[in-house]
């Protein structure tokens, strides 16, 4: 047995059995990190505290009082998590040297699992990108290779998160998604990833892009270790009041029983012309294999969905200028004196961010400008529409299947000169978000250039049990193999 | 200025509508569980929520919320079943997010009213469009450093409460009354201290003139006075400044304005902000602000009784003139004293024209001379009601009352005990102030000859001399009566 392919179910039944210890577990994958040092997942490593945490827990474990199932599973978070004494930065130079003073609600109730955090993941500055390639501190490079040898990008904006996973640097991540920031990254690193509904994990202590879209959730190797993760981290919490009181089911209820009867629809506006032909194979593959385990395959329309991305880029950015609006370089953060104050917030600004969060934030600027406030509206109002193809939807069926995204994981080098051409790749993954809806990717298989694809499972609110219930079925019967390049060619396997 | 002859000012009119921000009476702010409490240290009630630190997320204040629809229903508004909090943008260090919560859209309360009490006795409806919650803002503090300006931050977030009446108003004086109206008002409710020198009710005034009959001209506002005396500074100079300018050919032009209390003139303000805008937004952090009716119904009915309807109940039901009657109710405090000292142990009701009488002459004296609130006046209702009662029943006259007052104040003791204790029953035997007349008679023939010959005026004389012998203690009518009786019959 080689301690690095315990799953996190593996390792946490061989830790309860005492077979391993969590201070061997946290220090193998610190040594598998220290190994990834050039793919760049890490902004701030806390290795030194992880082998004390690790140390605590195997002390608790003695005395038969662990925490819960996660107590020493080695955790990555993505450094957009306020984590109490240890520095935040967005990947921004704006926040470059700050230390939060309090802990998020999501990465607390995990610490409080007993999982260990080895330390902040790398992220598109302020998670506005969908390639981590505009962190300040430099690109993230995705643990998997082309056929012909290329480094690619891991997606993003959780890019860290998808790339330590895949690369075996922790046994799962955190990350957040405002329009496909944890599928994305993902469906590019052949990992699970999921975005919860709405309000089923806490944003209190999260550096909000906007507020209306944003969900924290797990990437992990596969679907049982990403329901245990998302099985501590939600929960009803009063510090964020745009949630409300849910019946929190056992993620992990629905795994393993069968999916026949379930009705799975196809929209029609998700075949789009911009698929790769790999893509939609893998697409039939997979209805396929929903078929043969006896699921009902239904085609549905969601007739607003190419209203979708204008409306997200016009809410996201107009939340994100609003949100932002905090970082004036006077309490916190970069800081530049003058002696005038209008001074003072444009040097901590322009300094301070990249070309990325600028871009975003003046077209939020702009659309929240009285004069434009009609274009903000009917971003509003379409919203509603793109969301009410859900509700409606789901009168008849139980889930959604489409592709995570259209395409591989991008070049690094290669970067479309327009943002327009990347903000269209988010295509499939902002509805949910605009709804609200939980929407979860996993890997299906590789693709001509050999690397991996996926499919998104979109549910009904509060149905992730329902998601992971069906991707683990499809997830069996396709029986991908998900180890990286990075991981063989270093023999972390 | 110059001077505007009286008579071309007297044809114009002016308009005004006021936006007064109340600071919500509650322990802990509008969205974080930081303290209110005025003069702390700077920064000593600063939460990570009030310092905008990332991550942070804003939580209602249920109480706050509560406090707002128990004024917006003593408005007589309408209280909205849905309402939401928006966000209002604008770069200041005192506004550590960059933006304010504030409900622009739609607020809490809508079209509400409040009566006012004009000088000459009569009442006037003032229209109140709406009562909305918001932020307060931090405070720059410009002089604890030569060339650096600090922020304090114990006021941001705290919750306010922005009050905006139609330009119903007509004159300084009704702007005065409708302050002190609704100041009254809050401080019957507990909903805000009133307090405007700590800056817990603070105005923006919109002022305009016209001549009688036309519609409303361009009107300027004057934001942030906090002192009444200084709104009707701003009022008088705007007014004057606007009819000159009206009068000479020129257009007032719309524009914000600040007070200057050192030279009692307003002056324009230039406004970044008004490039663009406040870019309004709903707060994405934040759900609709939903309150059914049973919830409206409960806090409608548990609302106390409102200086208004106190006014009128005291005008009817103690027969108290205008004046008393105002006086009585201007504070809550003022009321519950009255009603006390009024009621006898027996549960009897005392004379409530002399209990009237006597809070708002000797007792608001004394009170205001030793600068002290009602609540901790130095005789208590009950005593002052004993004190008054043995006066009426003759224990003691009405002169020598007044000096018991002074001793009760001073040592706080029961009225009858200071009475027997100093020896000062009034005198009511006829035998003891007969011998005090006749030896005041004897000593001053020469008087007594003069009144007999008609001088009777001077009868008042010999009334002071019987009163100064017996030390105010004789009963006077008593004096008078045997006076005439030993030297007219």
């Amino acid at each position: 047995m080689k301690i690095l392919d315990l799953s996190i179910k593996e390792a946490s039944d061989k830790l309860a059995s005492k077979e391993i210890s969590a201070l061997e577990l946290v220090q193998s994958y610190i040594n598998s990190s220290e190994k990834a040092n050039k793919l760049n997942i890490y902004i701030t490593k806390t290795f030194d505290s992880a082998i004390e945490e690790a140390k605590k827990s195997d002390d608790r474990r003695s005395k038969n009082s662990s925490l819960s199932v996660l107590d020493g599973i080695p955790i990555g978070i993505k450094d957009i998590f306020l984590t109490k004494g240890v520095k935040t930065t967005n990947a921004s130079k704006i926040l470059e040297n700050f230390i939060a003073p309090y802990e998020s609600t999501v990465t607390s109730n995990l610490k409080n699992a007993g999982c260990i955090s080895l330390g902040k993941l790398n992220l598109d500055e302020f998670a506005m990108g969908s390639t981590t390639l505009t962190s300040a501190f430099g690109p993230t490079i995705n643990p998997w290779k082309t056929d012909d040898n290329k480094d690619r990008v891991p997606g993003g904006s959780s890019g860290g998160s998808s790339a330590g996973v895949s690369a075996r640097s922790f046994l799962g991540a955190l990350g957040t998604d405002t329009g496909g920031s944890i599928r994305q990254p993902a469906a590019f690193t052949g990992t699970v990833g999921m975005k919860p509904t709405y309000g089923v994990c806490s944003r209190y202590g999260i550096i909000s892009f906007a507020s209306s879209l944003d969900q924290a959730g797990p990437i992990t190797r596969n679907v049982v270790d990403n329901a245990m993760l998302l099985n501590y981290i939600a929960g009803f919490d009063t510090k964020d009041s745009s949630m409300v009181p849910f019946n929190k089911p056992d993620y992990l209820g629905k795994i393993g029983q069968s999916i026949k009867g379930l009705r799975v629809g196809i929209p029609k506006e998700y075949n789009s012309e911009s698929l790769s032909s790999c893509l939609k194979s893998y697409y039939k593959k997979v209805i396929d294999v929903l078929k043969t385990l006896g699921a009902e395959i239904v085609d549905i329309s969601l007739p607003h969905t190419e209203y979708a991305l204008p409306v997200y880029y016009i809410v996201a950015s107009s939340e994100a200028s609003s949100n932002y609006a905090r970082f004036d370089g006077v309490k916190y953060g970069l800081k530049v004196e003058a002696s005038e104050l209008s001074d003072v917030y444009k040097n901590a600004r322009s300094l301070g961010w990249g070309e990325e969060v600028k871009r975003r934030v003046l077209l939020g600027t702009f659309n929240l400008l009285e004069e434009n406030y009609g274009r903000f509206l009917t971003a509003a109002k379409v919203r509603r529409l793109v969301t009410n193809d859900f509700i409606d939807s789901f009168k008849k069926i139980d889930v959604i299947l489409t592709p995570t995204t259209t395409s591989e994981a991008f070049t690094l080098d290669n970067m479309p000169s327009n943002p327009m051409e990347i903000y269209l790749s988010d295509v499939f993954t902002v509805t949910s978000n605009l709804a609200g809806v939980p929407a979860i990717s996993f890997p299906v298989g590789l693709g001509a250039e050999g690397l991996p694809l996926g499919m998104q499972l979109i549910g009904n609110y509060f149905a992730e049990d329902v998601l992971y219930q069906i991707s683990h079925a499809i997830e069996q019967e396709l029986q991908f193999n998900g180890i990286s390049t990075f991981v063989k060619e270093n023999n972390l396997s | 200025m110059s001077d505007i002859n009286q008579e071309k000012k007297s044809k114009w009119e002016l308009v005004i509508g006021l936006e007064v921000h109340c600071q919500i009476l509650s322990k802990s702010k509008l969205f974080s569980s930081s303290s209110t409490t005025f003069g702390e240290e700077p920064n000593a009630n600063v939460s990570f929520i009030d310092c905008a630190l990332p991550g942070v997320l804003p939580v209602p204040n249920k109480f706050c919320i509560e406090q707002a629809v128990k004024t917006g229903l003593a408005l007589n508004g309408t209280i909205n079943n849905v309402s939401y909090f928006d966000r209002k943008h604008y770069f200041y260090p005192d506004l550590p997010f960059g933006y304010q919560i504030t409900q622009f859209y739609k607020p809490v309360m809508e079209n509400g009213s409040l009566n006012i009490d004009l000088a000459d006795g009569t009442a006037k409806v003032i229209h109140i469009e709406r009562l909305h919650i918001e932020q307060d803002a931090g405070k720059l503090l410009h002089d604890h450093h030569p060339s650096k300006s600090f922020v304090d931050l114990n006021r941001a977030g705290v919750g306010l409460m922005e009050i905006v009446s139609s330009p119903d108003l007509r004159s300084k004086e009704e702007v005065a009354t409708y302050l002190n109206n609704l100041r009254t008002l809050l401080r019957y409710l507990g909903t805000c201290d009133g307090n405007m020198e700590e800056g817990s009710m603070r105005c923006d005034i919109n002022i305009s003139v016209r001549k009688s009959g036309e519609p409303f001209r361009t009107r300027v506002e004057v934001k942030n006075v906090n002192s009444i005396r200084f709104i009707q500074q701003a009022i008088e100079f705007e007014f004057n400044q606007q009819v000159e300018t009206w009068e000479s050919g020129k257009e007032v032009i719309q524009e914000t304005k600040l007070f200057n209390s050192s030279t009692g003139q307003t002056y324009s303000l230039r406004s970044k902000e008004d490039a663009g805008g406040y870019r309004y937004m709903r707060d994405p952090d934040l759900l609709p602000l939903k309150l059914d009716d049973s919830y409206i119904e409960n806090i409608k009915n548990n609302l106390p009784e409102l200086p208004h309807e106190k006014k009128i109940r005291f005008l009817q039901e103690y027969k108290l003139n205008n004046y008393e009657a105002t006086l009585l109710t201007s504070e809550k405090e003022y009321a519950d004293y009255f009603e006390l000292a009024i009621l006898k142990d027996n549960l009897e009701i005392r004379d409530a024209k002399n209990v009237a009488s006597w809070i708002t002459t000797n007792l608001f004296a004394f009170l205001n001379k030793d600068g002290i609130k009602i609540t901790s006046s130095k005789i208590s209702a009950s005593r002052l009601g004993k004190l008054i009662d043995i006066t009426e029943n003759g224990l003691i006259s009405g002169k020598i009352a007044k000096d018991v007052f002074e001793i009760m104040w001073s040592n706080n003791k029961d009225p009858e005990e200071i009475v027997n204790e100093n020896n000062l029953q009034q005198i009511t035997d006829t035998g003891e102030i007969e011998s005090l007349i006749d030896a005041i008679i004897v000593n001053n023939q020469a008087k007594v000859l003069e009144i007999q010959s008609g001088k009777e005026k001077l009868l008042g004389w010999f009334v002071g001399q019987v009163m100064k012998e017996s030390q105010g203690k004789a009963n006077p009518d008593l004096v008078n009566s045997l006076l005439r009786k030993k030297i007219l019959e």
